[in-house]
């Protein structure tokens, strides 16, 4: 018996959204577990059950409190934030220039800014822990403020310079007929236009600095000072056997909530800003 | 060279600039504004490559010269030249140096096979993934946030999650297998070294997939849909087109989404310290470089080990413009 058309139609329909519960649930799936760890505690914690068992609040009250997490998240907000803020400053004329200006050198500006972008970050890690000593900033939150700009300003230079290539040129062409200067047609014509796209590339290099690792592993020794991923990267129980899943997965929701949630709010313009220089090819 | 630049900054080098596009008259006045322009455009970069090369450049140098001594990271200010013997040295018959350390060839060995198992497993997945998204059906908001999870977990996060899941006694990795009765006993996924990597690079995948498949995604929907129509009246199945449309005209996002996801696999570092605790199994060259200074305390060797990271990684970068560059040419040459 041959299907009509409208049963193939079905049955193509059934198999997308298969696919697409099935892509959802490993999607989501490994931080629905860690909720359901959080709000366990003592042997609830190690019956595997997929539904909710216990509502606990201990783990995150024990997590944020006890040990530490609550003051990680104030410092990793306050690196990432200032990271950010340097480099979009900074970031923001210098791609007007390489997107609006033809100018010698261009391309290999723009190349050495995509060759740094792709350094291993251990490449930089004597040098760098060199640099930060010699500007007494070991073990402070300005030494990762320093160093994140290693891999956050070639980033927000480079995706700013492609936000600013799609803007339409007859808006400078009718600025600079004005009279306006270069840095009147920054500040007041691009700057207002760009602000969308400062948020996305903000955002971006926000959640790459509030990720970083090994650097805060590195220059980072005391407790106080430290930024989240290393905080849970380090909660340990008094034994490996008796490592304190419970509140590790607290803090681990605690640290992503606030990241999902943003990344959900600007869905549509994350996706752009990832990408962004990347596709157009 | 210019064809590197060309094909990883394309817009760079076609998209017209205001100063370009604007009627190239060779009156003297529109000259001098276009020299003023260029002359500005110096000024607005500077202080980003004065930054970059501070916090860059900088450190990097400082990293090979540190390289060439026997400096230890505590009394940095203390050191003297010892040349190539961080890297490899002979004394008394037996050979030291990273290069001459087993650890260190473990550790290439692990991120090379790390890099392509993850890298070429995430372009299937991005790619099945990126074709289900392109297709038009009804909660496709909902997919499209759900695969963005993964992507906006911190790393770190990832790596306690996963490490959890795949815990010996209580994780679900174990439970659902043994649920669907693929095993019999429980799996201990980190402790066991041939596990432990597979561990590692499940991990990654679940991770970074929604990152491929956005890229293709947004190549995919690129390709002008009258192309299948006609090749569906030629008669063209469902492989057919995929293969003789959609790949040869996604291929150049594809090569530079696979660039940009070889260059971070490569550089691999934090996933695997929390997964599993730097074990010799799994441990990266990244790894490898920061356990010699930091743990060490070697500054001289580790930086040896950073040097050898960059140069790796360099290199790879390098025979992938190489490569792309000569998919051009192959492709110019036969139009």
């Amino acid at each position: 018996m041959k299907l009509t058309r409208k049963q193939k139609e079905l049955g193509s329909r059934l198999w997308i959204y298969l696919a697409a519960l099935v892509v959802s649930v490993i999607c989501v799936f490994p931080f629905y577990n860690a909720i359901l760890t959080s709000l366990r505690t003592g042997q609830d914690l190690f019956l595997t059950n997929y539904l909710p068992t216990t509502f606990h609040w201990e783990n995150y009250v024990n997590a944020l409190v006890e040990n530490g997490v609550g003051l990680s998240l104030l410092n990793s907000f306050i690196v990432a934030t200032v990271t950010v803020g340097v480099c979009l400053m900074v970031s923001i004329t210098a791609a007007f220039a390489l997107a609006r200006v033809r100018f010698r050198g261009r391309k290999y500006i723009l190349f050495t800014i995509l060759c740094v972008s792709m350094f291993p970050q251990v490449a930089v890690l004597s040098g760098m822990f060199e640099l930060v000593r010699f500007m007494g900033l070991y073990d402070s939150l300005g030494a990762l403020i320093l160093s994140y700009t290693t891999f956050s300003l070639p980033f927000t230079v480079w995706v700013l310079t492609t936000f600013m290539r799609s803007l339409p040129v007859e808006l400078e062409e009718a600025a600079i007929v004005d009279g306006a200067g270069l840095w009147v047609i920054i500040t007041k014509v691009f700057a207002p236009i760009m602000g969308p796209s400062l948020v996305t590339t903000g955002l971006l290099a926000f959640i790459g600095a509030w990720n970083e690792f090994m650097f805060a592993l590195t220059f980072i020794i005391s407790t106080e000072n430290r930024t989240v991923p290393v905080a849970i990267g380090l909660l340990q129980g008094a034994s490996q056997y008796e490592l304190p899943w419970g509140n590790i997965m607290a803090a681990s929701v605690v640290v992503t909530v606030p990241i999902i949630a943003l990344v959900l709010i600007f869905q549509k313009r994350i996706v752009s800003g990832l990408t962004a220089g990347a596709v157009k090819g | 060279m210019n064809h590197n630049t060309e094909s990883l900054l394309p817009a760079a080098a076609v998209a017209p600039t205001a100063a370009a596009s604007a009627p190239a008259a060779p009156s003297g006045r529109k000259r001098s504004l276009q020299q003023r322009r260029a002359r500005a455009a110096w000024v607005l970069v500077t202080p980003a490559l004065v930054l970059l090369a501070a916090v860059a450049g900088w450190p990097l140098l400082r990293t090979l010269f540190y390289s060439f001594t026997d400096a230890a990271l505590d009394t940095p200010e203390e050191y003297s030249f010892v040349g190539l013997a961080n890297y490899l040295d002979f004394a008394d018959g037996e050979r030291f140096g990273v290069l001459a350390d087993p650890l260190w060839w473990q550790a290439v060995w692990n991120t090379l096979w790390f890099t392509a198992a993850s890298v070429s497993l995430e372009l299937v997945f991005g790619m099945l993934l990126a074709l289900l998204m392109n297709q038009k059906f009804r909660g496709q908001g909902l997919v499209r946030a759900a695969i963005l999870v993964p992507w906006a977990i911190p790393t770190i996060v990832t790596a306690k999650m996963w490490g959890w899941m795949f815990h010996d006694q209580y994780g679900v990795i174990n439970d659902l297998l043994t649920r669907l009765g693929l095993i019999t006993e429980p799996l201990a996924w980190i402790a066991e070294p041939t596990l432990s990597m597979w561990a590692v690079v499940i991990a990654d995948v679940w991770k970074t997939v929604p990152f491929m498949a956005l890229m293709l995604l947004a190549a995919l929907q690129m390709i002008p849909s009258d192309l299948y129509e006609a090749a569906r009246v030629d008669g063209a199945n469902a492989w057919q087109r995929f293969r003789r449309i959609t790949l040869p005209l996604i291929m150049p996002a594809m090569i530079v989404a696979l660039i940009f996801r070889v260059m971070d696999a490569l550089r691999v570092f934090d996933l695997i310290y929390v997964l599993t605790s730097n074990s010799e199994a799994t441990i990266s060259i990244s790894g490898y470089a920061r356990e010699q200074m930091v743990s060490f305390q070697e500054m001289g060797a580790g930086s040896a080990a950073s040097v050898l990271v960059f140069m790796m990684v360099a290199g790879i970068a390098a025979c992938f413009l190489w490569i792309n560059r000569f998919s051009h040419e192959g492709k110019e040459s036969r139009e």
